[in-house]
């Protein structure tokens, strides 16, 4: 049976809730099943005291899932939009990310912030941002970001079951796409990259959305005779770079596609690694796909202009192959 | 609890000491004048309940039970400190005595320990989650949505908060327009009171009340104890915001003289008193002694405790 995105999270979360006591999930609206409906119908099963609203207060309600996190709870905070976590970063930052490491590993925060990221459908400059590389910045965080509902099914649940701190990116875009989880498919492991698409001549490296234009340029591209790896990072933090390695060795070509702006995006960390690790097995500078340097704009026809997809990967691997 | 209070007053002293003799790395913050404050609200807590508290919080783990001389070695970065160094002064750690954290970021662990606090309410423990800060917190957006939820949810949680008249180095009159902190708990009826914090049977009793009432599951309470530093924001603070005739009023109402005279005039005889005081201080000495003879982390652990093991693996792999 194929599930939309939003109906294989709220199973994650249902069965994950039903395995441990422990979890409990918190946030704004979230008893009332979430402003995109991922936890509907959860506080009927769960019980309120396991499914809680809470106030529109993102600095103490990280802070009262971090709290609870150190005394034996396992958190699911959802904070509705990733542009709303400033206001959580304090604790993300300074509290949840560093206490194993300043507790001297007495203390560990076994919390997923699950937000949502990302433009479509006009959601403008405060709704759309894609700000991942933030977090990737900051030791003690994990960072996650699934690019289908099968994938996000797996990496939610290994995140709840992790014991550090995830930030758990979920792009609005993919909310509707629909999939079938293979029975049968066993938990992935935070921090293992995975080959999405096996090819030959570039080495294309994405995660969340952007997996999906990927492999839309990549069937595109394969007409022309271009045989197009696709890496789906899965987890921004940790980095697998001995997946990343063992492809760019085979193709010796490598273009990163995200949808947050290049400037300071994780395109560019990736992209340095490449550099030191692989220089002598490249055939060419390591690409960027990602968006121009500029706020989200609320217009469709803007919107769109500014975005990277399907065709500008394209654009970038023939270039780079030119 | 006059021991202790000779214990925490002797400690910062030394780190004071110390830190002047360049022995302390970082820049720690002392509560000396306050420790009633902690003694008091500790001396009500068991072992079990949990405790947060901010960067000027040598006296409140002290108070909670924390080891003097792993304390201490965690304030000179030594491997054998609380935290084996790596958090210092202001990231006190010591989980089998409840001390899970301060906060070298104001207000920064305020819902924290609501967090604690709601942990212990969905686990059906009968354990109270304790909050020290200082009424420069009380300024911070993260202060007032964590009283709004603590009351919401119920949850037993104590803030107490220390209030000395100084945001760092602006008075209260210039950072807040709400002269008492206990204020901010009316429109949220969150129980609260404001004590004299010098006075330790004063706040031993309050604390006493105050957590009484969360164990029976009144919900939070908010403890304003008025009180002054008598030493600077930090060690090297020259404190060239206030007078030397303010600073001379303040050293009138010193806690630890204030609990002797107490003592004196209740049939404690002055012997017992200095031999108490002595004790103490001999115990901190002796502590202070041994944690500054024992080893530096072995740098090849820097890397050890980022994560759980299996996500680091990945990192460097």
């Amino acid at each position: 049976m194929s599930e939309t995105f939003i109906e294989i999270l709220r199973r994650a979360l249902d069965e994950e809730l039903t395995r441990d006591p422990a979890v409990h999930l918190l946030g704004e609206d979230v008893a009332a099943g979430g402003a995109f409906g991922v936890t509907r119908g959860l506080a009927q099963k769960h019980g309120a005291q396991r499914v809680r609203n809470t106030p529109i207060s993102e600095a103490a309600i990280a802070g009262l899932a971090t709290g609870a996190a150190l005394c034996g709870l396992r958190p699911v905070l959802e904070i509705m939009f990733i542009d709303f976590t400033t206001l959580s970063l304090d604790t993300l930052v300074n509290q949840a990310a560093k206490y194993r490491y300043m507790s001297g590993g007495q203390l560990a925060v076994p919390m997923v912030v699950r937000t949502q990221a990302g433009a479509a459908g006009g959601a403008a400059a405060q709704h759309s941002q894609s700000l991942e590389a933030w977090f990737v910045h900051v030791p003690g965080l994990v960072v996650v970001a699934p690019s289908s509902p099968a994938e996000a099914y797996g990496l939610l649940k290994s995140a709840i079951r992790l014991g550090d701190p995830v930030l758990f990116i979920e792009h609005k875009r993919l909310y509707t796409m629909k999939e079938t989880i293979a029975e049968d498919a066993g938990l992935p492991t935070i921090g293992r990259a995975r080959i999405a698409r096996a090819g030959e001549h570039v080495t294309l490296i994405a995660y969340s959305a952007m997996v999906a234009y990927a492999h839309q340029a990549a069937e595109r591209l394969a007409a022309e005779g271009i045989s197009v790896e696709i890496i789906d990072l899965r987890t921004l933090t940790p980095l697998d770079m001995t997946t990343i390695a063992a492809s760019v060795t085979r193709t010796h070509r490598a273009i990163i596609a995200h949808e947050a702006v290049r400037n300071g995006g994780f395109g560019a960390e990736i992209a340095a690694r490449i550099g030191e690790e692989l220089f002598d097995e490249l055939d060419a500078p390591v690409v960027r796909v990602a968006c121009p340097f500029a706020p989200i704009p609320f217009a469709p026809e803007l919107e769109r202009t500014l975005l990277p997809g399907p065709d500008s990967i394209v654009r970038a691997v023939r270039a780079q192959l030119q | 609890m006059l021991g202790t209070l000779w214990q925490i007053r002797t400690f910062e002293d030394e780190v004071q000491r110390l830190a002047g003799a360049g022995e302390v790395p970082g820049f720690p913050h002392l509560s000396t004048g306050q420790e009633a404050v902690a003694v008091g609200v500790c001396s009500q807590l068991a072992r079990e309940d949990v405790l947060f508290t901010s960067h000027r919080g040598h006296g409140h783990v002290i108070a909670k039970g924390c080891d003097i001389e792993s304390t201490f070695a965690e304030v000179l970065g030594r491997e054998t400190g609380l935290c084996h160094g790596r958090g210092g002064s202001m990231h006190l750690v010591d989980v089998p005595n409840g001390v899970l954290g301060a906060t070298g970021v104001v207000a920064g662990n305020i819902s924290l320990a609501a967090g604690a606090a709601w942990a212990a309410q969905a686990l059906g423990s009968n354990n109270v989650s304790v909050v020290f800060f200082g009424d420069g917190a009380t300024s911070a957006g993260a202060f007032h949505e964590t009283l709004n939820l603590a009351v919401l949810w119920n949850l037993p949680v104590l803030f107490v908060c220390e209030n000395n008249g100084y945001a760092e180095f602006t008075s209260r009159e210039e950072h807040s327009s709400v002269k008492f902190v206990r204020r901010f708990a009316e429109p949220y009826e969150m129980a609260a009171a404001t004590i004299d914090g010098n006075d330790l049977l004063a706040v031993y009793a309050a604390a006493g009340k105050a957590i009484a009432g969360l164990r029976q599951g009144n919900g939070p309470y908010l403890l304003e104890c008025m009180t002054h530093r008598l030493a600077g924001h930090f060690v090297g603070d020259a404190q060239r915001y206030r007078s030397k005739e303010e600073l001379a009023a303040m050293r009138e109402k010193d806690p630890i003289e204030r609990l002797q005279r107490h003592l004196l005039q209740n049939g404690v005889a002055q012997d017992v008193l200095e031999a108490t005081g002595e004790r103490a201080r001999q115990t901190v000495l002796d502590a202070v002694q041994r944690a500054r003879a024992s080893p530096p982390p072995d740098p090849s652990g820097v890397l050890d405790g980022v994560y759980a093991a299996e996500c680091l693996n990945t990192l460097n792999g």
